[in-house]
C-alpha cells in the first residue's frame, strides 16, 4: 500500500461507480443522478455462451445501452473456402455452428448440389432429413439446458444432456463422429444407414415424448420461470423482420415462416408438421416455440423412419467437382434460423466465393434492441434466448 | 470474363499451393454431371423465366458461357436474361439504373446502379414487399473495372420469393448504406467493410466487426494472401522470416 | 486450599471449557462444512441423473479433504487496485460473524458454548447478520464491477429479508415468552407441540427469509454465477474464497438451527409429551442399524478392496452409533430403577440426534430448492420481500398475538391452542395473498408501462 499515490483509490472507485452529489444537476439523464456504469461481460463470462463480449452501459442495474463485440472466434472460414476444393471445404462448415453440425453440412451440400445441378437420391434425402431433425432436437436441447442454467435452474441442463447424448450416439453410430459429423457428402451420403438406425431413432422418439414433459414440468408453469421470461426481451414482428431475425426468434414474434415449409428442401415436403408461432415475441414465447419445435421434429423423425425408400444414396457426381460458372443462394432452416450459402463458381475445382449467412450473427443484432431497459439479470436471459453459437457468429 | 487468370494470378503462398493437390486430376475429363437435369432443385425460383428476347441482356459481368475446360457437351446456358413483371416494373421506375436482369439456376438476379442502391432497396422493401434482407455481402472481381459486387439477398414473405440484387462498386467507391432501410444491414455492412474494405456511405458506425481494429488489409479480397498477416506478424514480433 | 481448587475449577468451567469448545468447533467446522458440501453435491448429482464426485475415496468420501487442500495451497491473488486491508479483513469478518453466532446455538440441553444467554436467539440472529459487513466490504474492496454489484445486491437483500425473518421469529417467540434458547425448547416440551405447527405462517416466512439471508438459490443473486460471475466473491480465490464459502455454509447451519430451535422443537423428539408415541425413541438406533445393514449388503458390490473395507468401516460406525443411541432407551426397559440415572444421557444423546436430524432436514430442503428452481430477478426478489413477506409477517404477528389472547382467555393449552392459531394463520395468509394480488395487478400495469416506455426509442 505504501507506494500507492493518494489519489489512486479515489480514481479507481470513480471508474467503478460514484454517485455524483456535487454536480447532480448535470446528471439528470439517469434516474439516481449517478454516473453510468460500464460493465464488461465476456469474453470470459459464465453465460455469454462462448466468447461473446458485451459492453453494457448501466444505470444501477438497468441497461441503458449495449454493444456486442464479436470476432474472438473468427477463423476466416470464407477465405479458407476459396483455397479448398468443394469437397475439402465440407468439413469446415461443421465447425461453424458446432452444436448443429449436421444442419450446416446439409445446407452446404445442398447449395453445391444446386450449383452442380444435381439432386441427391430420395433415400439420401430422407436420411438427411432424419439426421437433421435429430440435430435440431439436439441443438434445442443444448439451448434449453444452458438457457435454464443462465436463469438459475441447474437441473434441466443435465436432463437435456442425457437426451442429447442419445442423439449423439446415433450420430456416432452413423458416421463415427458425435459433434462435427460431416455426415453428408455432396450428392447424397457417403455412408449407408446402419442396420438399426430406424430402431434407434424410434426408441429415442418414444422416450423423448415423456422426457420433454419432464422439462416442461420443471419450467413451463414455474412462477419464477414465468417471471424471468415473460415480457423480457420483446421483439415485435416488424422489428424482428427489420433486424433480419429468423428461425425461432422470428416465429416467436408471430411471423409464421419456416423455410422447411416455405421452400421445402431435403424431404420436408413429404412430412406433416406444424410451425409453432408465438404472439408476444418475448423470451417465454421463444421458449415455447422451441419446445414445440422439438416435438414437431420428433414427429418428423417418426414419419421419416416409417418409410425410408430404398435405392442409391449418392448421386452421380464426379470425384472432381467443377460446377459450371455461376452462382447460387441456398438456405435451410437451421436450428438457429436461416442458414444460407451463397456460392459463386468460376468453373474450377475451388469455389470462387462462399458466403455463409449465419443465423446467429444476424439474430444477435437484435440483442441491443431487446436488452435496453432491462436488468443485468435479463441480459443473460436474452443472450440465452437468442440461442447463439459463437463459432457461427464469428466464423 | 470470369478470368481464371484473375484468380490464379493472385499471389498465392505455399499454403495455397498445397491445397491444390488434386489439380492433376482436374485434367481428366471427368464429365461434370452438370446440366442433365437443370430443372431439378425444388427451389426458390422467382416468376417463370420469360425467355423471349427481351431488352438488353448481356453487358459484361456474368457470362452466359460454360466453363472453359468443359468437355464437348452441349453448353448448358445457366445464365439467362430475365424479363418478368418485376423486372418490367423496376425498369419502368428506374430505367437505366437497372443495369442487368438475369437468372442463374432459376434464381433471379438484378444488377443495379450502385449510386441509387438505397433508393432501389427502399422500393423493393416497400413496393415489392421484399421485406427481409436475408443477407448482404460482396464478391471481389479484381480484374474488373469496378471490382466489387455488393450482393443483397432479399426475401418476400408475401410472395415467398427470393431476389438477389447486385451493385457494382469500384475500390474506394462509396456504396450507400442500407442501414436506414433494413437495420440488419448494420452488421452485415460492417462485415463487408471488414472483409472487403467497401465503404458504406451513411453507415452510423462503420468499424471492423470480426477482425481486430488494428488489422491490416481486407482478407476476402482476392489479392489478399491467406498467410500475409501471419508472415507479417512473425516478422514483426519474432524478428525472423516466417517458416511457412 | 480447597477453596482455591474450587475457584480454579469454577474459573476453568466458566472460561476455558467454552474456549476449548470454541477451538474444537473452529477446527472441525470446516470439515463438517466440507461434508455438507459433499452431501449437497451428491444430492444434486442424484437429482440430475449423474454420480457426482466419485474419484477421491470410495464414493468420493474424501473429496472435501482434497478440496480443502487444493484451496489452501492455491495462489493467493489480491487484485492490484483492491483495498488490500479491507480485502484481507472482509472474509475474516464474514466467517467470524458466522462462527460467533454458532456459540449461541444449543445442540442439546448440555451442548451450548455460550450457555444460557438470556437474549439467546437475539444474539444469534444479530451476530449472524453482522456477516453482511464481510460481504459488502469484500465486494467494495475488490474494486470490480461484478463484486460491487454483488455487494450492493447482498446489502439490499439482507436488509429486506432480515425484517421478515425477525418478524417471523417474533411470532414464534410469542409462544415461548423468552429469548433464552433452552427455555424456548422447554416451552415447546411443556406445550407438547412444536411452535412451527402453532404458527405455520411464521415458520414459512422464516424459511423463505432464511434462504434469502444465506444467499441460497433461488435467492442467490449476490453471487449469481450466470450474471455476476461470482458476485462479491469474484476477485477472491484460494483460502479467502474458502472463508466466504465456510461463512455461507455456517450461516446455513445457523439459520437451520434457529428454525429448529424455535419452530421444530429443538432437541425434542416429535410429540415429546405423548406417552403412547414413546416407541419413537427406538427409531434412531433402528435407523442406524438399518443404514449399517445397508452398507454391509452393498459391500460385495464395491469394485475395489479399499472401498469394501471402507463400507465395512461405515457400517461399523453406524452400529456403534446405534449402540450409543440404544443404551439410554434400553436401560430403563431392562432396569426401570436406572431410568432417572440415564435421563441426562438420553437428553444428551437423543437430543443431539434429533437436533442434527432436523437441521439436516432443513438443509436438505435448502438444497432441494436450489436444484429445482430458477433464480429470481433482483426486482422480483425485492418485490417478494417488501410486498409479500414483510406484510405477511407483520400481520402474522398481530393475528398470532390476538390468538394468544383468545387462547389464554379460553384456557387453551398444547394442541388445543391450534384452535385459535390456525384460523389466525389462515387469516394472515389470506390478507397477504390479497395484498400480493393487488400488488401484482398494479405491478403488471407498471411493467406494461415500463416495457412500452423502454421500447419507445
Amino acid at each position: 500500500m505504501g507506494e500507492r499515490k493518494p489519489g489512486d483509490r479515489e480514481r479507481a472507485i470513480t471508474s467503478v461507480a460514484k454517485t455524483s452529489i456535487t454536480d447532480s444537476g448535470e446528471k439528470q439523464h439517469t434516474l439516481l443522478g449517478a454516473d453510468e456504469l460500464i460493465l464488461n461481460m465476456g469474453p470470459q463470462h459464465p453465460s455469454t455462451h462462448g466468447v461473446l463480449r458485451v459492453k453494457l452501459k448501466l444505470d444501477g442495474e438497468r441497461v441503458i445501452g449495449s454493444e456486442c463485440m464479436i470476432g474472438y472466434l473468427h477463423r476466416g472460414v470464407e477465405k479458407i473456402a476459396e483455397h479448398r476444393t468443394y469437397q475439402q471445404f465440407a468439413p469446415y462448415v461443421d465447425r461453424m455452428d458446432y452444436v448443429a453440425a449436421v444442419s450446416n453440412g446439409l445446407g452446404y451440400c445442398e447449395a453445391i448440389e444446386k450449383l452442380l445441378l444435381v439432386e441427391a437420391p430420395v433415400r439420401a434425402r430422407v436420411i438427411r432429413t432424419i439426421l437433421t431433425e435429430l440435430q435440431r432436437i439436439a441443438s434445442h436441447l443444448l439451448w434449453l439446458g444452458t438457457h435454464a442454467l443462465d436463469i438459475g435452474a441447474l437441473t434441466p441442463l443435465f436432463y437435456c444432456f442425457r437426451e442429447r447424448e442419445e442423439i449423439l450416439k446415433i450420430f456416432e453410430k452413423y458416421c463415427g463422429a458425435r459433434l462435427t459429423t460431416h455426415a453428408f457428402r455432396i450428392g447424397g451420403l457417403q455412408y449407408e444407414a446402419y442396420d438399426t438406425l430406424e430402431k434407434d431413432v424410434e426408441r429415442f422418439c418414444k422416450n423423448f415424448e415423456s422426457r420433454i414433459v419432464e422439462y416442461e414440468d420443471l419450467l413451463t408453469q414455474n412462477r419464477i420461470w414465468l417471471g424471468r421470461t415473460k415480457g423480457v426481451g420483446i421483439l415485435t414482428s416488424a422489428e424482428a423482420i427489420a433486424f433480419g431475425a429468423t428461425g425461432p426468434v422470428l416465429r416467436a414474434s408471430g411471423v409464421k415462416w419456416d423455410i422447411r415449409k416455405a421452400m421445402p428442401y431435403a424431404a420436408y415436403d413429404q412430412y406433416k408438421f406444424e410451425i409453432p408461432v408465438g404472439t408476444a415475441g418475448d423470451t417465454y414465447d421463444r421458449y415455447l416455440v422451441r419446445m414445440e419445435e422439438m416435438r414437431q421434429s420428433r414427429l418428423i423423425c417418426l414419419q421419416a423412419i416409417e418409410n425410408i425408400p430404398s435405392g442409391p444414396i449418392l448421386a452421380k457426381v464426379g470425384k472432381v467437382l467443377k460446377p459450371p460458372p455461376g452462382e447460387v443462394y441456398h438456405s435451410i432452416e437451421a436450428p438457429k434460423g436461416e442458414l444460407g450459402y451463397y456460392v459463386v463458381s468460376d468453373g474450377t475445382v475451388q469455389p470462387y466465393r462462399v458466403r455463409i449467412r449465419p443465423p446467429s450473427f444476424v439474430n444477435l443484432q437484435s440483442f441491443d434492441r431487446m436488452v435496453r431497459g432491462h436488468l443485468v439479470a435479463d441480459v443473460v436471459a436474452i443472450i440465452g434466448t437468442l440461442d447463439i453459437v459463437l463459432g457461427e457468429v464469428d466464423r | 470474363m470470369f478470368l481464371h487468370s484473375g484468380r490464379r494470378g493472385c499471389d498465392r503462398g505455399a499454403y495455397c499451393t498445397g491445397s491444390m493437390a488434386d489439380e492433376p486430376k482436374e485434367q481428366q475429363p471427368s464429365a461434370p454431371p452438370a446440366g442433365e437435369k437443370p430443372a431439378s432443385s425444388p427451389s426458390s425460383a422467382s416468376a417463370p423465366p420469360a425467355k423471349p428476347a427481351a431488352p438488353p441482356p448481356p453487358p459484361g459481368g456474368v457470362p452466359a458461357k460454360p466453363a472453359a475446360p468443359a468437355p464437348p457437351k452441349p453448353p448448358v446456358v445457366l445464365q439467362t436474361p430475365l424479363n418478368n413483371e418485376l423486372v418490367e416494373r423496376v425498369r419502368a421506375k428506374f430505367g437505366p439504373a437497372l443495369v442487368e436482369a438475369t437468372e442463374d439456376r432459376k434464381q433471379a438476379i438484378l444488377t443495379v446502379e450502385c449510386a441509387r442502391l438505397a433508393e432501389i432497396a427502399l422500393y423493393f422493401r416497400d413496393e415489392e414487399k421484399f421485406d427481409l434482407l436475408s443477407d448482404l455481402t460482396a464478391v471481389d472481381w479484381p480484374k474488373r473495372e469496378k471490382r466489387f459486387d455488393v450482393v443483397l439477398n432479399l426475401y418476400s414473405f408475401a410472395k415467398n420469393e427470393r431476389l438477389r440484387v447486385k451493385a457494382r462498386a469500384g475500390d474506394g467507391e462509396e456504396v450507400p448504406s442500407l442501414h436506414g432501410v433494413w437495420p440488419t444491414a448494420n452488421w452485415l455492412e460492417r462485415e463487408a467493410f471488414d472483409m472487403f474494405g467497401i465503404v458504406f456511405a451513411g453507415h452510423p458506425d462503420l468499424r471492423r466487426i470480426l477482425l481486430p481494429d488494428e488489422w491490416k488489409g481486407y482478407p476476402l479480397r482476392k489479392d489478399y494472401d491467406i498467410i500475409e498477416q501471419d508472415t507479417a506478424w512473425v516478422k514483426e514480433n519474432l524478428g525472423i522470416e516466417s517458416g511457412q | 486450599m480447597q477453596a482455591v481448587t474450587q475457584g480454579t475449577i469454577e474459573f476453568l468451567k466458566l472460561y476455558w471449557a467454552p474456549l476449548l469448545c470454541g477451538v474444537v468447533i473452529v477446527a472441525f467446522l470446516p470439515l463438517i462444512v466440507g461434508y455438507v458440501v459433499l452431501v449437497e453435491r451428491k444430492l444434486m448429482a442424484d437429482m440430475q441423473a449423474r454420480l457426482g464426485p466419485m474419484r477421491v475415496g470410495p464414493h468420493g468420501l474424501l473429496q472435501p479433504i482434497a478440496d480443502a487442500v487444493k484451496l489452501l495451497i492455491k495462489e493467493d491473488i489480491i487484485p492490484e487496485d483492491a483495498d488490500k486491508l479491507v480485502f484481507w479483513l472482509a472474509p475474516v469478518l464474514s466467517v467470524g460473524a458466522a462462527l460467533l453466532s454458532l456459540a449461541g446455538i444449543a445442540i442439546g440441553p448440555a451442548f451450548q458454548i455460550a450457555k444460557d444467554i438470556n437474549i439467546g436467539i437475539l444474539f444469534v440472529v444479530g451476530v449472524s447478520a453482522m456477516g453482511i459487513f464481510g460481504i459488502v466490504l469484500g465486494g467494495w474492496a475488490s474494486n470490480s464491477h461484478y463484486s460491487l454489484m454483488g455487494a450492493l445486491r447482498s446489502a439490499a437483500q439482507l436488509v429486506s429479508y432480515e425484517t421478515a425473518a425477525g418478524m417471523a421469529l417474533v411470532s414464534g417467540l410469542l409462544f415461548a415468552g423468552t429469548l433464552n434458547i433452552t427455555s424456548i425448547v422447554e416451552a415447546q416440551r411443556q406445550q407438547g407441540i412444536w411452535f412451527g405447527l402453532l404458527a405455520p405462517v411464521a415458520f414459512f416466512t422464516y424459511l423463505v427469509a432464511s434462504i434469502a439471508e444465506t444467499n441460497r438459490a433461488p435467492f442467490d443473486l449476490p453471487e449469481a454465477e450466470s450474471e455476476l460471475v461470482a458476485g462479491y466473491m469474484t476477485e477472491f480465490s484460494g483460502f479467502r474464497w474458502s472463508l466466504y464459502f465456510l461463512a455461507e455454509y455456517t450461516n446455513m447451519i445457523v439459520v437451520a438451527s434457529v428454525a429448529t430451535t424455535l419452530f421444530l422443537g429443538g432437541w425434542l423428539r416429535p410429540f415429546p409429551r405423548t406417552q403412547w408415541l414413546n416407541f419413537l425413541d427406538f427409531l434412531p438406533p433402528l435407523l442406524m442399524v438399518a443404514i449399517g445393514l445397508y452398507c454391509l449388503v452393498r459391500v460385495p458390490k464395491q469394485p475395489a478392496r479399499v472401498q469394501q473395507f471402507f463400507m465395512v468401516a461405515v457400517a461399523g460406525l453406524c452400529f456403534f452409533l446405534a449402540l450409543v443411541l440404544a443404551v439410554p432407551v434400553l436401560v430403563p426397559v431392562v432396569n426401570p430403577s436406572l431410568a432417572a440415572g440415564v435421563k441426562p444421557l438420553y437428553e444428551g444423546i437423543h437430543g443431539s440426534f434429533w437436533f442434527l436430524f432436523k437441521v439436516s432436514a432443513y438443509l436438505y430442503f435448502f438444497m432441494w430448492l436450489r436444484f429445482t428452481l430458477p433464480r429470481y430477478r433482483f426486482d422480483q426478489l425485492m418485490r417478494l420481500g417488501w410486498h409479500f413477506l414483510i406484510p405477511l409477517s407483520i400481520i402474522n404477528v398481530l393475528v398470532i398475538g390476538i390468538a394468544m389472547i383468545v387462547g389464554t382467555y379460553l384456557h387453551l393449552e398444547g394442541w388445543w391452542l391450534l384452535l385459535a392459531t390456525l384460523p389466525a394463520s389462515i387469516i394472515a395468509l389470506l390478507i397477504a395473498l390479497f395484498i400480493l394480488a393487488a400488488e401484482q395487478k398494479s405491478g403488471q400495469q407498471q411493467a406494461g408501462g415500463a416495457a412500452s416506455d423502454s421500447y419507445a426509442g
